[in-house]
């Protein structure tokens, strides 16, 4: 069962911000500590929380931390408007509400003595880094394990210590690839699909995740259906725009779903119908 | 000599492939090494061979008044050329190894020979080379709609 928010969930709770991580010129790492003598949130990897920019506004950001890990709440974030630019400008020391845990996890326990597959596209690694270190915290229950990543430039390549720790790992096919490249790039170039013949998994007994924008994930979906896998085996992380988090205003709703509370991780097959369906 | 059918048997391209005419296609491949930087091919140039990728990385170029941009980087277990089907058989890009790269070669003319003899063999590989055509046009397709660009119509 997904870890749901302690105390009132409408009301945020302060967060100390202890640590600012820039990870490229748009994408910041924001490590908070609940204020006081408040508890950790205690979230499972795919939850997010509703992080609120006092005056500026509360925005749903997935928790990228280590499940596991039991004091500092870590978001990563792509500044892109009004709020995510308002939590660029945090320091140490700042002040931030926070709502949540909120929404359903990634099929981790289910994945044991599977093959996994885990495909993110650009900021979408931020979610599925949660799910790594849960995979990682238990690497014996797993079969294959293989993380491909695309993004955009090289420069444009989140966490990359972390990418190339678990690159260097036997135990581990990580893969990243970039739209494109200036010719020092040494590394992949192609969307995310060109990475999947590069992954060994048996299509019988494999789970795959997939966070990033949908069309990624569509044709992600759509490639990895050629190699045998079927929509049940699948999941992935859906996004848009929110505003209560816990299924009462309406703000997400997708079909018959809310995303804040019946998602953002779905299973393929229940969503599919909905999918890259433009009317919805 | 040692063959190289073992090779091509166990290369993803020929998978499910009827071992008699593995053994005529072997006839027609030959194996190759490039260092990294090595240039195997430049766009225009006729197009004679298709590569199998065994080991290695090889970067797909296209040269505009800019200079070379990379279109694609493809790897192990991969399959490189298709124009040797299509006439007039000229390269439409460059390739070039990134890295060290071990690959087998196989000869476009004997191989269209060994086509029109025999259209079953022809249509077994025209098969798994619309595969890949698909692959590449659908990865092409998601490169070009630059979905990670957050700020839609930013040149960056
Ligand atoms: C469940 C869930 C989890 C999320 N997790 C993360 C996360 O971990 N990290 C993260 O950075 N973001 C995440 N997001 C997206 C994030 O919530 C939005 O980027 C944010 O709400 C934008 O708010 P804003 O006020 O900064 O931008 P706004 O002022 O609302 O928008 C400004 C501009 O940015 C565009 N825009 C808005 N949202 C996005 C988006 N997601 N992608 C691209 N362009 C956008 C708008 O179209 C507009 O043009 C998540 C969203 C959901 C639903
Ligand atoms: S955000 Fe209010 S119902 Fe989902």
């Amino acid at each position: 069962m997904s870890p749901g928010p302690c105390e009132s969930p409408m009301r945020p709770q302060p967060y100390v911000v202890r640590g600012v991580r820039r990870e490229t010129h748009d994408v910041f790492t924001l490590e908070l500590e609940p204020a006081g003598d408040a508890a950790p949130l205690a979230f499972g990897p795919g939850q997010f929380t509703m992080l609120y920019a006092f005056g500026m506004g509360e925005v749903p950001i997935s928790i990228s931390g280590d499940p596991a890990g039991n004091t500092m709440l870590v978001h990563t974030i792509r500044a892109v408007g009004t709020v995510t630019r308002a939590l660029e400008r945090c320091r140490k020391g700042d002040v931030l509400g926070v709502r949540g845990p909120f929404g359903t996890c990634w099929p981790v326990d289910e994945a044991a003595g599977k093959d996994v597959v885990l495909a993110a596209g650009g900021i979408g690694l931020a979610p599925l880094r949660s799910v790594m270190y849960r995979l990682l915290a238990r690497r014996e229950r797993y079969g294959r394990i293989a993380l491909l990543y695309g993004t955009r430039t090289p420069e444009d390549i989140v966490y990359r210590d972390e990418l190339e720790e678990w690159r260097g790992r036997l135990d581990l096919n990580v893969q990243v690839t970039v739209d494109r490249a200036g010719s020092d790039w040494r590394g992949n170039v192609g969307a995310v699909t060109t990475l999947l013949p590069r992954a060994e998994f048996d299509p019988a007994n494999t789970v795959a995740m997939f966070c990033g924008p949908e069309v990624m994930m569509r044709f992600t979906m759509l490639a990895l259906m050629k190699r045998g896998l079927q929509a049940e085996q699948m999941y992935l992380s859906m996004e848009r725009n929110m505003k209560c988090g816990i299924g009462l205003c309406g703000h997400c709703q997708l079909g018959p779903f809310f995303i804040c509370k019946d998602g953002p991780v779905f299973p393929y097959d229940r969503v599919k119908w909905l999918f890259g369906r433009e009317e919805i | 000599m040692k063959t190289l059918e073992p090779i091509l048997r166990e290369h993803p391209f020929f998978e499910g492939l009827e071992p008699s005419y593995l053994a005529l296609i072997v006839g027609c491949a030959s194996n190759v090494v490039f260092k990294a930087g090595d240039v195997l091919f430049r766009d225009g140039e006729e197009a004679n061979l298709f590569y199998l990728i065994r080991h290695g990385r090889l970067a797909l170029e296209l040269t505009s008044e800019r200079g070379p941009f990379t279109m694609l980087t493809i790897g192990d277990g991969e399959i490189l050329g298709w124009s040797w089907i299509i006439p007039p058989y000229h390269w439409h890009f460059s390739a070039r190894a990134v890295e060290d790269t071990r690959a087998i070669t196989l000869d476009g003319n004997c191989l269209r020979a060994k086509c029109e003899e025999d259209h079953h063999l022809g249509y077994e590989l025209l098969k798994r080379f619309a595969r890949i055509l698909e692959d590449r046009l659908r990865a092409t397709q998601l490169q070009l709609l630059d979905v990670y660009c957050p700020y839609p119509g930013e040149k960056r």
